[in-house]
């Protein structure tokens, strides 16, 4: 007994570390070590530190491997085309200034990461194979260690298992990150000169498809708990376009990418009907090949209205295609190559069921994030926010992240050529939000465990705020069990809910560091949830049909409507909207491909 | 359910600071426990990615997809050289279907 109550001291009285860096990159997936590197190529005498919650060997979106890049410029196709054709898929809306850089990039960080040693697939003529419009063939098993270890041998610092919790501000500006380790008593204090966000963006909002041990079975990272945004939120961060929310058209139970099936192996949706719905009904906005939020929708109203269950039709395939079929899903997706063994499925013999993951919030496929400017700064002075949680720039996937990391550290590095100081401590302890302040909320659920009670029946366990934040989100803010749809009154009930949720923040309550991870991750869900319900309840129109229904409003409104939805939270904790016009730079009818 | 550990053939990648599957775990869900076998701290954590199923050197765990989605008696086991895996599946009656992934080596 007494052993334990010294274990619970140290846990409970972290040793501060403190570190400079020049350059800060806060997550090590795709988007930040891209960033790393480059910035160490550009300039070898910058300190460059990563900093990041799992180890960066496997950790981001790439744990599982990719077995294609989805944009990239096949030949004849140019930034212009590709943007063109992102404005199609985004319905409109988006920014043509942040699209055109990142497609400029793709040649350079796909040819970078081939000479890393990624394995892209040719023809015999030594071209990219190309699998449609946008993308090519990769032997990406490997993807993410081969961009981690890249990291390590170009002195990189890495910080493996800590996890960020607030930006250091200084009059206005970031000067790094604090963090806590996630298996040791350590809390980092990292200033930095500049620092650059990448840490995806949020599953986790939204009640997914499966339950128990099956939770996590879900298309995005469980793990992307949206803690970039959620600094940002409260560090007073412009965000954009959270209401242009992401759901995926999966396999169903097993939740595996249909991009395989559709532009690997020719599968088309039908119904129980076998109906090609997509071509009968949707044809108007462009059949099979409509924008992404129709595909989702398409098939979400075939199961509304009572025509389910809703397939992609693989009989087509011989039996060789359909062992072709499962080699590719071991790329990237083997649990489906399993599961169909498990339940006596054979591709070639019946189509595959499909259906609509749970919403995300993310930037990589929407536009969800930091409000950035074409070198992807920040509104907040000091910050860069580079992949999935930076904004305004759909259509990123791997190679666009890739991109944003590279243009982030591109001008970070410029900057911090002429950044004279770093804080120092005495500094960031008399600012008004103190370092003590950030220890005191960042450790208080470890208290309210070990020191207030020691039982589970006096507080709330980060599982029991997780689901009950995912419920209401499902059923008043447009989950899986309302076909995606909402309407003002009912967002009203979930912002009203939301509110109490958050009171409740102070009991919940965490045994060990990994609890505690938990535990800041479902609080920054919730600060990123009550910004979304905002964003969801400003937009009065439905622009991006299954990601963003309005019952009340179903109609999209390109007289009121064709700007952005962005918000800054106050002090007071105030979101307050801001209106950002949409500047149209290619030319063309904004809703053709 | 998401992984399960044989720990006969687990030895915790001996002195190793992180074993193998600690490394390539995205969520920081697995440890050692206090016999020194990898153990998942949480199972409904698991996003089910398999990085730890391919990088253990032992193949001592394997992906048991949870009962409420998939029926009992498949299996689906990596072995991973320096160029290729080659994956084994194994169907609830036996047979058995082999694919060989080329792989950079690293």
């Amino acid at each position: 007994m007494a052993k334990k109550l010294d274990e619970n001291n140290i846990m409970l009285n972290p040793i501060i570390v403190l570190l400079e860096t020049d350059l800060l990159i806060i997550g090590g997936g795709t988007a930040g070590c891209l960033a790393a590197i480059e910035a160490k190529e550009l300039n070898s005498n910058i300190n460059v530190t990563v900093v990041e919650k799992a180890n960066i060997i496997r950790s981001g979106c790439l744990a599982a491997g990719m077995n294609a890049i989805n944009a990239y410029l096949n030949p004849g196709e140019t930034p212009e085309s590709f943007t063109k054709y992102v404005r199609y898929d985004a319905c409109g809306l988006l920014r043509e200034d942040l699209v055109l850089s990142q497609a400029s990039e793709f040649e350079y960080v796909v040819k970078k990461v081939e000479s890393w040693g990624l394995p892209i697939l040719k023809d015999a003529n030594g071209n990219y194979q190309p699998r449609g419009r946008w993308n090519i063939k990769i032997n990406g098993e490997k993807l993410k260690p081969i961009i981690a270890r890249k990291t390590i041998k170009a002195g990189v610092k890495v910080i493996n298992r800590a996890f960020a919790t607030n930006y250091i501000i200084e009059k206005g500006s970031i000067k790094g990150v604090y963090a806590v380790s996630t298996n040791e008593s350590k809390f980092y204090v990292i200033k930095a000169k500049k620092t650059i966000v990448a840490t995806g963006g949020a599953a986790g909002i939204y009640k997914p498809n499966n339950t128990g041990n099956a939770r996590h079975k879900i298309w995005y990272s469980p793990f992307n708990a949206g803690a970039g945004y959620a600094m940002g939120i409260r560090a007073g961060a412009e965000m954009t376009s959270f209401e242009h929310r992401f759901i995926a058209l999966r396999t169903k139970d097993i939740i595996s990418p249909t991009g395989t099936l559709a532009l690997g192996f020719g599968a088309t949706q039908i119904n129980a009907n076998n109906e090609r719905f997509m071509q009968t009904k949707l044809s108007h906005v462009g059949g099979e090949g409509a924008p992404t939020p129709y595909r989702v929708f398409g098939p979400t109203r075939e199961l509304k209205e009572g025509r389910g269950p809703c397939y992609m039709d693989t009989t087509h395939l011989s039996k060789e295609q359909a062992y072709e079929l499962k080699k590719s899903f071991l790329d990237m997706y083997p649990d489906i190559v399993l599961y169909w063994a498990a339940n006596g499925i054979e591709p070639d013999k019946e189509p595959i069921e499909i259906q609509g993951t749970e919403p995300y919030i993310m930037g990589g496929h929407n536009q969800a994030g930091y409000w950035v400017d074409v070198n992807r700064q920040t509104s907040l002075p000091g910050l860069f926010a580079a992949g999935d949680v930076s904004g305004g720039a759909p259509y990123k996937f791997v190679s666009g992240c890739f991109a944003e990391g590279v243009i982030a550290a591109r001008q970070a590095v410029k900057e911090i050529m002429f950044e004279q100081q770093l804080t120092n401590l005495e500094d960031i302890n008399k600012a008004e939000y103190s370092l003590e302040k950030e220890l005191e909320r960042v450790y208080q659920p470890l208290h309210r465990f070990h020191i207030k009670n020691q039982e589970l029946t006096q507080g709330i366990t980060y599982e029991e705020m997780e689901a009950r934040l995912q419920k209401i989100m499902d059923e008043y803010a447009g989950g899986v069990s309302s076909f995606y749809e909402m309407s003002e009154p009912r967002l009203k009930v979930a912002e009203k809910k939301l509110q109490q949720l958050r009171s409740q923040i102070p009991f919940l309550m965490a045994k060990d560091y990994f609890e505690l991870m938990n535990v800041h991750e479902v609080i920054d869900r919730i600060d990123v949830a009550e910004v979304l319900v905002q964003h969801l309840i400003y937009r009065q129109e439905t622009r991006w049909p299954a990601y963003q229904s309005r019952t009340d409003y179903p109609e999209r409104n390109d007289a009121k409507w064709l700007k952005f939805v962005n918000s800054i939270r106050d002090k007071n904790g105030e979101i307050k909207i801001i209106e950002r016009p949409y500047e149209q730079i290619v030319p063309g009818d904004r809703y053709l491909p | 359910m998401a992984v399960i550990i044989d720990h006969l053939k687990c030895n915790g990648c001996r002195d190793a600071l992180e074993s193998r599957c600690e490394e390539v775990c995205p969520g920081n869900l697995m440890i050692r426990n206090e016999e020194h076998k990898a153990v998942i701290r949480s199972m409904s954590d698991c996003w089910d990615c398999m990085a730890c199923v391919k990088a253990c050197p032992m193949q001592a765990i394997k992906t048991k997809l949870p009962y409420e989605l998939a029926a009992f008696g498949a299996e689906l086991k990596p072995k991973t050289t320096n160029k290729q895996i080659v994956w084994t599946l194994k169907y609830p009656d036996g047979r058995e279907e082999v694919f060989t992934i080329p792989v950079e080596s690293i």
